[in-house]
Formats: structure tokens, sequence, C-alpha cells
């Protein structure tokens, strides 16, 4: 009787499970499949759209790679992403030991309100900071995302990075110091070597949230080979009112996959932090 | 002593001061990122203000003060009324959705098996592909005419030949698809961070439990769901500020239509101030977002502090 | 209260076996303890025996009737774990009563029976505090509360005392027997100390390796130890084990005594031991003399405890006639560690 009820609790276990994971990852082997079919078997509104009744093809992809501006959206996205990344390592890294370890009572409320900028939406602020663009004469420019994705990149990465820094036992840093080195020395040659694993996922972290940034690009940039991948398929991919699925899946689906098996390499470290510091403050 | 070991020392001796002060390295080591800050949100954000309370378009160089005006103009406007419902509607309803969801989930994730690590990396898709193009893969799934979704429904007899949903065409529809997507794209964050806080309540809790006699729904609802908690509401208010804020979604899907019964606040403030020229009616609306915001800030600060379980 | 047995009792991990065929009858209102070091299978025994681990083979029997299939909650038994797992968010009282409510007590009555719980450990004031707001001895008392206040017919303590200040810990010890004693309900306590087990045992099972060496009462298992390891775990500083022709000899170190030490309770013969003295400690209650034996075993260090009532002056560098009486020396084979008959001694100086 006991273990009928154990089996049954598995199964409605694993049925959920399944369940959520079909429906979470169901666009993206939509998206896998469309991208091989061919137009004239997806435009088939009879047939089932399950199958492939013509051969799978790599038109779509062919077409995607050297018809349309992809791989200059590519481009420009690892661009944006590495510039910004290598910024906001150099702002938030020092940022987020300092109010770890150094700056006390008030470092906690400024750390707060360095995060709670965090919240404050890009649809508030895209409004002045278009004006503010515009002014710089940096309108349709890369350099203009450069200069304001830090902007939610940094925040959120200080925040983690607090969280990081503060696990890591002082007795380290006073051991370095009383070996011969200033507190920077020993920030620079013990603790930084040591937070390899935070400043990864503060990278990943940044490029992801780069990649996804929807608003500014749009709002910045408007010649459509300065586009990022995430403003450019969506708008650039539809001539008119006809739809090319099949690339524009294709795209979607090159650009999702695989920075999705990289971040979930270091997400363990991303909750971690999340937890900590939210719960320790 | 070598080469590199003396100019360093003497580096750091002449530095001396700040190189040791705690205070000063403390400061000069946030100065950037707080200058940063600074520059590219607050001054914004008071523009933001600033333009809210005055008349600038595109084309303007010189506002002028207009009071309150923006604001009342807003009010009066039945778009904007709409999209204020529709804002409450997408986000509540959404993250209630996203809660209850993300907590079965968890729960069922803390089951051993085998694979786990591709059942997390799955379910973690949504949310890690940019919101964009996930919105795009669900435009082709929700297509009028070559939705599989109707095709699948339509082959199970649910749907007769010539009738089938139109899920981003007709108003409801196109709501409940839009909040379905957004849910679809917040409920792997909360998951993993609901997993996060399971996993921290210690085990003798659980086993105490048992010892003393506690059946499966008591366990649940009197034990592991309480010390949860705290860490769900964070999720939840992260979730609550993000739907609140996002147009991503809408934009992509239906562009606000049909007849705005998918516009949202963050939406409309995008039309407005780009499609419409209108800047500060643009801003007034998207500050309309702000007192909710703020309520949410102070929540998930109190929260942060009492989170503490153990 | 009940019996409680095991039969066979096996626990296997992949890897290793933490519990190794283990028969243990424990009587109606004992205080077994169960004592090794960490690792012995001791605290993996308690949760079979709770339910909260799945045996690999063997039985275990509450009061007569065999459980290996039962629940936890099903057994009629209290565990107090080490961390004593009290539920962070809900007040002492509330702790107390969850047993009651999960089982379905009768409403009315669950105030009345936590009142009483709480009475007798001197707790009524704490009830409405949160666990994270007691001290370490307070939580204790909950801990105890919670596992008393529906007559289990089992105590289940895994070693309650461990995260309490040594100060506080000789105190608790005695509470708790009382408690005990009063209660008169069969309890099973694991701990790795050997003077908690001494102090608070009726009967103790001493184990290694995931079998019990031996099983009695404090006095037997000190004075006469199946084998090397009983020997050795039990007493502080340890016995010393000296290999005198081929053969293992142990004796206590309160055993060697100088001349002019009273004589002890152990009738019978008188061995002489010369005792070569090479360092002095003086701990104030005693003193501790680290040494060699220079007739039997020059090569192996040993040491002797002298109570504070002896008096006679000892001092390092220099060797002295000490005695021990023949029954004191108990012998064990060098390949195995069992015990073996007693021999006389023969001297090799």
């Amino acid at each position: 009787m006991a273990e009928a009820r154990k089996v049954a609790g598995s199964v409605v276990n694993f049925g959920v499970v399944a369940a959520f994971t079909g429906f979470a990852a169901f666009p993206f082997a939509w998206m896998a499949i469309t991208m091989f079919k061919q137009t004239r078997d997806l435009l088939d509104p009879a047939g089932n759209p399950f199958i492939y009744h013509s051969p799978p093809t790599l038109e779509h992809l062919r077409v995607l790679f050297q018809d349309t501006l992809f791989l200059h959206w590519v481009g420009n996205t690892i661009f944006v992403g590495v510039v910004v990344v290598l910024i906001t390592l150099l702002l938030a890294v020092p940022a987020g030991y300092s109010l770890a370890r150094l700056t006390g009572a008030a470092g906690e409320r400024l750390g707060i309100g360095i995060f709670l900028t965090y919240l404050v939406p890009p649809t508030i602020l895209f409004i002045p900071l278009s004006r503010l663009v515009a002014m710089l004469g940096l309108q349709d420019s890369l350099w203009a995302l450069v200069l304001v994705y830090p902007s939610f990149t940094v925040p959120f990465c200080t925040w983690l990075l607090m969280g990081f820094f503060k696990v890591i036992p002082k007795d380290l840093e006073e051991a370095a110091m009383i070996d011969g080195h200033s507190r920077l020395g020993a920030f620079v040659r013990v603790i930084l070597p040591m937070s390899v694993a935070g400043l990864l996922t503060t990278i990943i972290f940044s490029f992801t949230l780069v990649m996804q940034e929807f608003v500014y690009g749009l709002t910045f940039i408007t010649s459509s080979k300065n586009l990022t991948i995430s403003v450019g398929v969506p708008t650039f991919l539809v001539r008119g009112d006809v739809y090319f699925w099949g690339s524009l899946m294709g795209a979607c689906f090159l650009a999702s996959v695989p920075i999705a098996i990289l971040y979930n390499l270091f997400v363990d470290r991303f909750i971690a932090g999340f937890t900590v510091g939210a719960v320790k403050g | 002593m070598t080469a590199p070991a003396v100019s360093r020392a003497r580096f750091e001796a002449r530095t001396g001061g700040v190189a040791d002060s705690p205070t000063w390295l403390g400061r000069l080591m946030l100065a950037p990122a707080v200058l940063y800050i600074g520059l590219v949100v607050a001054v914004p954000f008071l523009m933001a203000i600033g333009y809210s309370f005055s008349s600038v378009t595109i084309g303007t160089s010189t506002p002028r003060f207009v009071g309150l005006e923006n604001f009342r103009a807003a009010l009066q406007d039945p778009s904007f009324l709409k999209a204020l419902g529709n804002t409450f509607i997408f986000s509540l309803v959404s993250q209630t959705l996203v809660i209850v969801l993300a907590s079965i989930l968890a729960i069922a994730l803390q089951r051993k098996f085998r694979g786990k690590w591709l059942v997390r990396l799955l379910i973690l898709l949504p949310w890690v592909a940019p919101i964009s193009l996930g919105s795009i893969g669900w435009l082709w799934i929700l297509d009028p005419i070559y939705s599989v979704i109707n095709w699948t429904l339509r082959h199970l007899g649910i749907f007769g030949p010539d009738t089938w949903p139109i899920w981003l065409g007709q108003p409801k529809l196109a709501m409940t698809s839009v909040i379905g997507v957004h849910v679809w794209r917040t409920m792997p964050l909360a998951t993993v961070i609901s997993l996060g806080g399971l996993s921290s309540i210690p085990q003798d809790i659980h086993d105490a439990a048992e010892v003393d006699g506690a059946g499966f729904f008591r366990h649940l609802f009197v034990i592991t769901l309480p010390l949860v908690l705290p860490i769900l509401l964070v999720a939840v208010l992260f979730g609550l500020v993000f739907s609140i804020t996002d147009m991503i979604v809408v934009y992509v899907l239906t562009r606000g239509g049909p007849f705005d019964s998918t516009q949202v606040l963050a939406s409309l403030a995008f039309f407005k101030s780009i499609d419409g020229g209108d800047l500060s009616g643009g801003a007034a609306v998207a500050l309309f977002l702000l007192p909710v915001l703020a309520v949410c800030a102070v929540l998930l600060l109190r929260l942060a502090r009492r989170a503490e379980v153990t | 209260m009940a019996t409680v047995e095991t039969r066979a009792l096996r626990k296997e991990f992949t890897g290793h076996t933490a519990v190794d065929g283990v028969d243990l009858a424990i009587r109606e209102g004992e205080f077994l303890v169960l004592l090794g070091p960490s690792g012995c299978g001791k605290t993996t025994l308690l949760r079979m025996i709770a339910g909260l681990e799945k045996q690999t083979s063997g039985d275990i029997l509450i009061g007569g009737r065999v459980v290996n299939e039962l629940p936890p909650r099903t057994r009629k038994i209290a565990m107090v774990f080490q961390s004593y797992a009290l539920y962070p968010h809900l007040s002492v009282a509330s702790n107390i009563a969850f047993p009651l409510k999960a089982q379905g007590a009768p409403r009315e009555s669950i105030a009345g029976e936590v009142e009483r719980a709480a009475k007798m450990f001197g707790i009524e004031r704490l009830l409405q505090r949160k666990p994270r707001q007691l001290s370490g001895g307070e939580r204790q008392r909950v801990a105890l509360a919670r596992a008393m206040v529906r007559h289990p017919d089992v105590f289940l303590l895994d070693e309650p005392l461990s995260n309490l200040d040594a100060k506080l810990r000789n105190l608790a010890r005695d509470e708790l027997k009382q408690f005990q004693r009063r209660l008169g309900t069969t309890t099973i306590y694991v701990t790795h100390d050997q003077v908690e087990a001494m102090g608070l045992g009726d009967r103790i099972a001493v184990m290694s390796g995931g079998k019990v060496r031996q099983l009695g009462r404090p006095q037997e298992v000190y004075d006469e130890p199946a084998d090397t390891f009983v020997a050795g775990f039990l007493g502080s500083p340890p016995t010393n084990l000296v290999t005198i022709d081929g053969v293992l000899v142990g004796f206590r170190p309160e055993q060697l005594l100088p001349p002019g030490a009273a004589a002890t309770e152990g009738a019978g013969p008188i061995v002489p031991m010369r005792f070569s003295v090479d360092r002095v400690e003086n701990l104030g209650a005693g003193r501790l003399l680290y040494g060699t034996l220079p007739d039997h075993a020059p090569n192996e260090k040993i040491i002797v405890s002298l109570a504070y009532t002896v008096h006679s002056s000892i001092e390092a560098g220099r060797t002295y006639e000490f005695r021990v009486h023949q029954s004191n020396l108990k012998f064990f084979d060098p390949a195995t560690g069992l015990r073996v008959p007693a021999r006389p001694l023969r001297r090799t100086g």
C-alpha cells in the first residue's frame, strides 16, 4: 500500500516536471524544426506541422547568413557586449569590494541605493537618454549603447559582487597586509584571484543582460546595419507584411540556445549570490 | 628584493595613505560607479521628471513649464486609462500564476532524478533567451493562420475545421496570450530562486517534522512553504517590477493592439514619445509607474531584512 | 514505554557499510547509550530505528512488533536532534504543540499538554518566543519538551548535549538522567563522549566500524573491555597498552600506583612494575606521569594518573617501584585485539 502510494507520487512528480519542461522548451524546439523546413511546407495550413513533408533544407540559414544583416548584428552585439562587460568590470568590481569591506553601515545603505537604481526602468529613462544621445551626436551609433548599457549592468553586478566578496574571510586580507601588502595590494593580489568564479559570473550575466536589451537599442539605433540581434531580428527580418519564418526562427534559435548553455553553467553562483545578498543585506 | 618588488613597494609607499586607508580607498573604489550611475541614471531620471512637467517634443529645443498638464491629460485619455488597467491585470495575473507554478515546479524538482542538469537547462531557456527573440518564437506559434497550437487543437477535435482562435487578434485572447508568454518568460527565474530557498532549509527540520508525525500536506503547508516564503516573496517582487516595466512582449506580439486591449503603460509611453513625438506625454505616462515601483522597492527591502530564517 | 530490538541490522551505502549486522535487545525503561567515534554507525543505527533511513537488511522491533516498513510517525517514537531542529518560524508553544496537532489530538487538550511539558522543563515563560531568541540550553529544553509531549514509547537522542557550553553540560546531563528516570521511557542515546556515556547509560553499546564491540553496564565495559578498541575508547587518559612477551597487556593510568598509595578495591596479588618517569604534569586535581616500564616494555611510552590524594613525591628522571593489582592487568591478542585469559608476566630486564 505504501509502495503503491510512493509509485503514484513518483509518477505525478515526473509528470509535473515533464509538463513544465515541455512548456518551457517547446518554443525552442519549434524554432529548430521550423528553421529547417521548406517554406512551402511551413505555409501549408492543412499539413501536419510536426513532420517534414518536404526534405529539410538549409536554405533559410543560407538566406539568414548571406542575404540579411544577421551576421552584422551578431558582430554588433558582440562588440557592444565585450566593451560593456569591460566597463562593467572596471566600475562594479571595485565598487562591490568597497561596499563589501570598506564602507560599513553607510556602505550598506549606499549598496541598497545602487541596487535600487537597477529597478528604475528603461521605459522611464529612454526618453531623456535619447535626448542626451542626440546631444552627444551618438544618434544611430553603437557607442550610444556602450554608453548607456552599463546603467543596468553596473548596479546589478555591483550588488552581485558585493555578495561574493562578503563571503571571503577577512583573515586572508589581514594576512596579506601583515605579509607586506597595502589594502589595495591585498585586494589585487589575494582577493581578485580568489574571486574568479564571481568575476566569470559577472561577465556572463552582464553579457546576457546586454543581449536581451531591447528598448534602448530600438530607440537609439535607426539604420539597419547598426542594430543588435535583439532589435534587428524582430524588426528587420520582416519585409512589409511577409515574415520570413524560416530564417526568423533560425536567427532566434541561434541567438538563444548557445548563450543559454553558457548561462546554465553559472546560474548556481548567481542564485547563491542572490539569496545571500537578499537575505543578509 | 627583486626589481619589481622594489618599485611596487615604492609605489605603495607613495600612495601610502590611500592604498591603506579603508575610508579613502573605499571612497575611491566606489567613486567611478557612483559617478557613472549618477550621470547616466540619476540625471536622466530627474530630466524625465522635468519633462513630465513641461512640454517637450522631439522637435522643440526649449521646454515650457506646464505644471500638471501632462498628468491631467493622461488621466483623461481613454488609451491611458485602458493601459493603466491592463498594466495591473498583466502584472498581477502573470505573477500570481508565476508564483504558484514556480512553487509547484520547485517542489517537484526537489526529488532526485537523473538528467536534472538537462531539465534545468531547458527550464531556464525562456529566461535566458533575449526577450524579443522568445516573443517572436511565440508570434510564429500563435500565428493566425499557421499556429501549431491551433492545428493540434483542431486535430484533437476541440475546434471544428473552420473555427479557431486568433490568439493575438481577438482582444480578450490577446491579453491572455500576452500574459501567457510573459509567464513563460518569468517563471524560470522564480523557480530557480525558489529552489535555492527550498534547499536552504536544513534537512533536520524535515526529519523532525517526519518524526513528529506530519503528513504530506501538513509538512508542505505548515513547515516547508512558510520557510520558503520570504525568498519566494523576493522573487515575486522582482517579477512584479519586471512585469510592470516591460514593454517588449507587448511590442513584439501585438504592438499594443488590437484596439489597445494589450497596451500597457510601458508600451504606451514608448509609442507616445517615439512614434508620436510627444516626449512630455510619454514621460508623464512612464512616471505613473513610479509609485508602484517605489512601493515594491520598499517591500523588497523590508523582506530582505526579515528573510533570515535560522 | 516499550522494548526495542534490532536483529542482524545492516545498512549499506554505495562504497561502505555503515551498520554491519547489529543485534541489540533494549529493555523497557532502559537508558542505552550508543557510544563510538564519528563514522562508527551509531547515528545511522539510530536513524534506522527512527525510520528516517531504510535498512538494507535485518529487522527492527519496537514493543515486540516489527516496524521495518512503518514510517516514523507510526512508530510511537520521539527524537531530539543534535541541532534540536526547532521550527524557526513557529513559537516555542507552537513547536511543542506541533506533534500533537500532526497526530490529530483534540484541540482543547493541546494547550494543557503544552503547558505541562513546558512546566516539566521550566520553560513556561518562553512559550511565546521564537527559537532564535533562545539560548542553547533553552533550545535544548524546548526540543525535549517537544519530544515528550505526546508520551512516546521510545526516546531517541542524537548527541543532544554536544552543542552546549562545556560548563552547562554536566548540569544538563544530570537533569536529563533525572528526567528519564522520572518518566521511565526507554531511551536510546547516541554520543561520542565516553564521559557522557559512563555517566548516563544503564548500559553502553560501544561501536566501531558498524559493529557493536561490547554491550554492558558502564562498570563492566570499563573494567572488563572485550577488546583493545573498547579498552582504548573508554577512560581518559586512554588505557596503556604495551607488548610484553608477545601479548598485549593493558592497564589503566590510575591503576599503576607508587608504593605507599592506598591499595584499591581489587583484591589479589600485586605485580611490581618499575616505572621510569620522563615528565610530570601537575593538573591541579591530580598529576600525570609520562614514562616507560624499563623491565617490561622499555621502548613504549605509558601514562600514569595520580589522584591528588596520592601524596608520594615523584620527580622526573627517576625510577620508582610502582605496582599494579594482578586483576587490573587485561590481556589482548595482538593480532585480533580481542581479550584473552590472564597469564603471569615475566620481566625482560
